[in-house]
């Protein structure tokens, strides 16, 4: 195990974030599922923007990372609201029998 | 101690996201999540990011999450049943695929930045409340005021979305 | 190596003397309640009860720890370990006095001192929500289920005004670190107003307390885990050591608000008045408590009391007594003068708690929920909002 870390792996741990989170996107079926895989996708895009800031000496990735949560927050909560009103009407959380305006 | 304390909470983001993707109840998915939320918390603390660290353990790990955990235990989501339109050779050839695709992005990134210096803890001293206050409210003020509107928007839509109809 | 096997040291004494106060919190909480309540306590268990938490924990531990089967195992003895883990970190950060010199070695009484160590207090109590909620949901069972539900839905509600009450003192220290926290707070107005947070953030103090007692499920907002109401609530399934984890977590959190409202509000390990003076303000409590123990050990009325009291003014005038020979010693001085105010305000906090639960009535949890949203998080905000004017307004 070497003693010192290049930046460059930090990247590369987030970059395999980023594609779990797409696998589980693809593959999931459950809805809410498929939500968490977004949030790892975001949490992946994050520790990219906090590496380049530390790369650079600049706190502006800190500010942009905070966005993304801020705004992960909101997607959050309108879409868990979405995902509870489509069960109320459909009783179902699975994303393949929500397919009624399907040709 | 650095490489050690990022190998060790690499390895755990890196775990847990695969038990994010392969469980079948939603509970151990989202327990999945926040193991992934923390160790990224550590991880930020290592680059620097003392104030990000602790909003994303606030934010993320305390708040986000708790939403989602209460949704599931609301709907009472239970586990998944097999899936009958995703034939089995496609989730294969898609997981190698994926493999392949991020071995490549990995053999581009590590040859792009330099290998010479590793990651310094207390490399990047500028992570503190004091400097993302100070750039928050003076240059990224527009940015600031839009989100605050965005998150009202946010919680009247949760609010109409989630009500009961009388 | 220093610096860890000193952190070791530190961490070994604070959780020592933290497991053991947890311990004794329950004793003292029993027999204030008993006494407010005009009855005696737990007294046949040892010389007036003082045993109690020994017994109490022997029979936690032999009891038969029963599993339900329909429970889901994993999270089922998840949640306990979670709500306790997470409840004694936050002492971590805790100082409990200024900086001491032993020899060769100089450090803070403090385990580790993080420049967000408001930060981290805020983020360990946002998580311990999820060992109250898993608790409720693996327990698979009605009223567990809604315990655990309204119990995190009311901490993640009160941790709005717990966190915007704990905004105001940082605008007015302009620091996140507890530690500097203290320090600003040093100094006298007018000779001998101590410049606590209090004075001018009283109405921030009183928010941070209601939040506090609603954050840690203590009466009056105690309903989700009310014994006669819901069954007890989120722990209705757990048995012997998991139910005393819970219960551990929930003193742990009773002291750590306790701690935090003091280093923010009250000054930390400061003294009231000025330094010469305060110094005997120890000597002159514990020689008066051995005084007074000492007569009514001796009163001829009391026949069943006449060893356990005299031996408890014993033990005061031994305390005033090494009070005294710390005077001698400068460094030793320090340390117990630090410690008898910093444990002086977190017990007077403590005893604010256990009053209000042998004397208040439960909320509702509709109305609880109501008095979080519509009256104290827009208390806290304009709180903040004025703190922030007057600072604004005074630092041209």
């Amino acid at each position: 195990m070497p003693t010192s870390v290049p930046i460059s792996w930090y990247l590369i741990l987030s970059a395999i974030l980023f594609g779990l989170g797409v696998a589980g996107f693809i593959y999931r079926r459950n809805v809410i599922t498929v939500f968490m895989s977004i949030e790892l996708m975001l949490n992946a895009v994050n520790l990219t923007f906090i590496t380049f800031s530390y790369t650079l000496r600049q706190v502006d990735g800190h500010i942009f990372s905070f966005f993304v949560m801020v705004v992960a927050a909101a997607e959050a909560a309108v879409g868990l609201a979405i995902i509870l009103t489509v069960f109320k009407n459909r009783e179902t959380l699975m994303i393949d029998d929500v397919s009624s305006m399907k040709y | 101690m650095t490489a050690l304390i990022f190998f060790l909470f690499a390895a755990i983001a890196v775990l847990c996201g695969i038990s994010l993707v392969t469980q079948t109840h939603p509970i151990a998915s989202a327990l999945s999540l926040i193991g992934v939320m923390g160790s990224l918390a550590i991880l930020y603390l290592q680059l620097g990011g003392e104030f990000i660290a602790a909003a994303q353990v606030i934010v993320y790990a305390g708040a986000i999450m708790v939403l989602f955990v209460f949704v599931i235990m609301l709907l009472n989501a239970g586990a998944e049943g097999t899936s009958l339109q995703v034939s089995n050779f496609a989730k294969y050839v898609g997981i190698l695929l994926l493999a392949a695709f991020l071995g490549l992005i990995s053999f581009v990134i590590q040859a792009m930045l330099p290998k010479t210096e590793g990651v310094v803890f207390g490399a990047f001293q500028g992570g503190t409340a004091l400097n993302i206050g100070r750039k928050l409210f003076t240059i990224y003020l527009l940015p600031f005021e839009v989100t605050s509107v965005l998150i009202l928007i946010a919680i009247l839509g949760a609010m109409v979305l989630a009500r009961k109809e009388i | 190596m220093d610096f860890l096997i000193l952190s070791l040291i530190k961490a070994a004494i604070i959780a020592f003397v933290l497991l053991t106060t947890l311990a004794y919190l329950q004793w003292i909480e029993r027999k204030v309640i008993a006494h407010i309540q005009l009855r005696v306590g737990p007294y046949r268990v040892g010389p007036h009860g003082l045993l109690q938490p020994l017994a109490d924990v022997v029979k936690l531990i032999t009891k038969e720890g029963v599993i339900p089967s329909h429970v889901n195992k994993v999270f089922y003895l998840m949640a306990p370990f979670v709500a306790v883990t997470l409840a004694l970190i936050s002492i971590a950060v805790i100082p409990f006095g200024p900086e001491i010199t032993i020899g060769p070695v100089t450090t803070w009484m403090q385990l580790t001192d993080l420049n967000i160590g408001i930060l981290f207090v805020l983020a360990v109590s946002s998580v311990g929500v999820y060992g109250v909620a898993l608790g409720g949901w693996a327990s698979n069972n009605k009223y567990a289920l809604l315990g655990g539900l309204r119990s995190s839905a009311q901490m993640i509600s009160y941790e709005l005004p717990l966190a915007l009450a704990v905004a105001s003192p940082l605008l007015l220290a302009n620091t996140l670190s507890f530690r500097d926290m203290v320090n600003y707070q040093s100094g006298y107005w007018l000779g001998f107003i101590p410049r606590w947070n209090v004075w001018p953030e009283i109405l921030g103090f009183v928010v941070f307390m209601i939040a506090g007692f609603a954050e840690t499920n203590r009466v009056p907002f105690d309903l989700p885990e009310a014994e006669n109401e819901l069954v007890a609530g989120f722990h209705v399934e757990y048995s012997s050591m998991k139910f005393a984890a819970f219960f551990m977590a929930e003193y742990a959190n009773m002291v750590t608000v306790t701690c935090v409202a003091t280093l923010l509000f009250l000054g930390g390990w400061q003294p009231p008045f000025p330094e010469p003076y305060s110094d005997f303000v120890p000597i002159l409590i514990f020689v008066a408590g051995g005084l007074v123990a000492l007569y009514h050990g001796l009163h001829p009325a009391r026949r069943m009391d006449r060893f356990t009291l005299p031996a408890t003014a014993l033990l005061f005038l031994g305390i005033a007594a090494i009070f005294g020979v710390s005077f001698l010693v400068p460094v030793l001085k320090t340390i117990l003068m630090a410690l008898f105010w910093f444990c002086g305000k977190v017990g007077i906090l403590l005893f604010l708690f256990i009053w209000v639960r042998a004397t208040l009535p439960r909320f509702r949890y509709d109305q609880l929920m109501r008095f979080a949203w519509i009256f104290l998080f827009p208390l806290a905000m304009v709180n903040l909002l004025l703190t922030g004017l007057i600072v604004a307004l005074s630092s041209k």
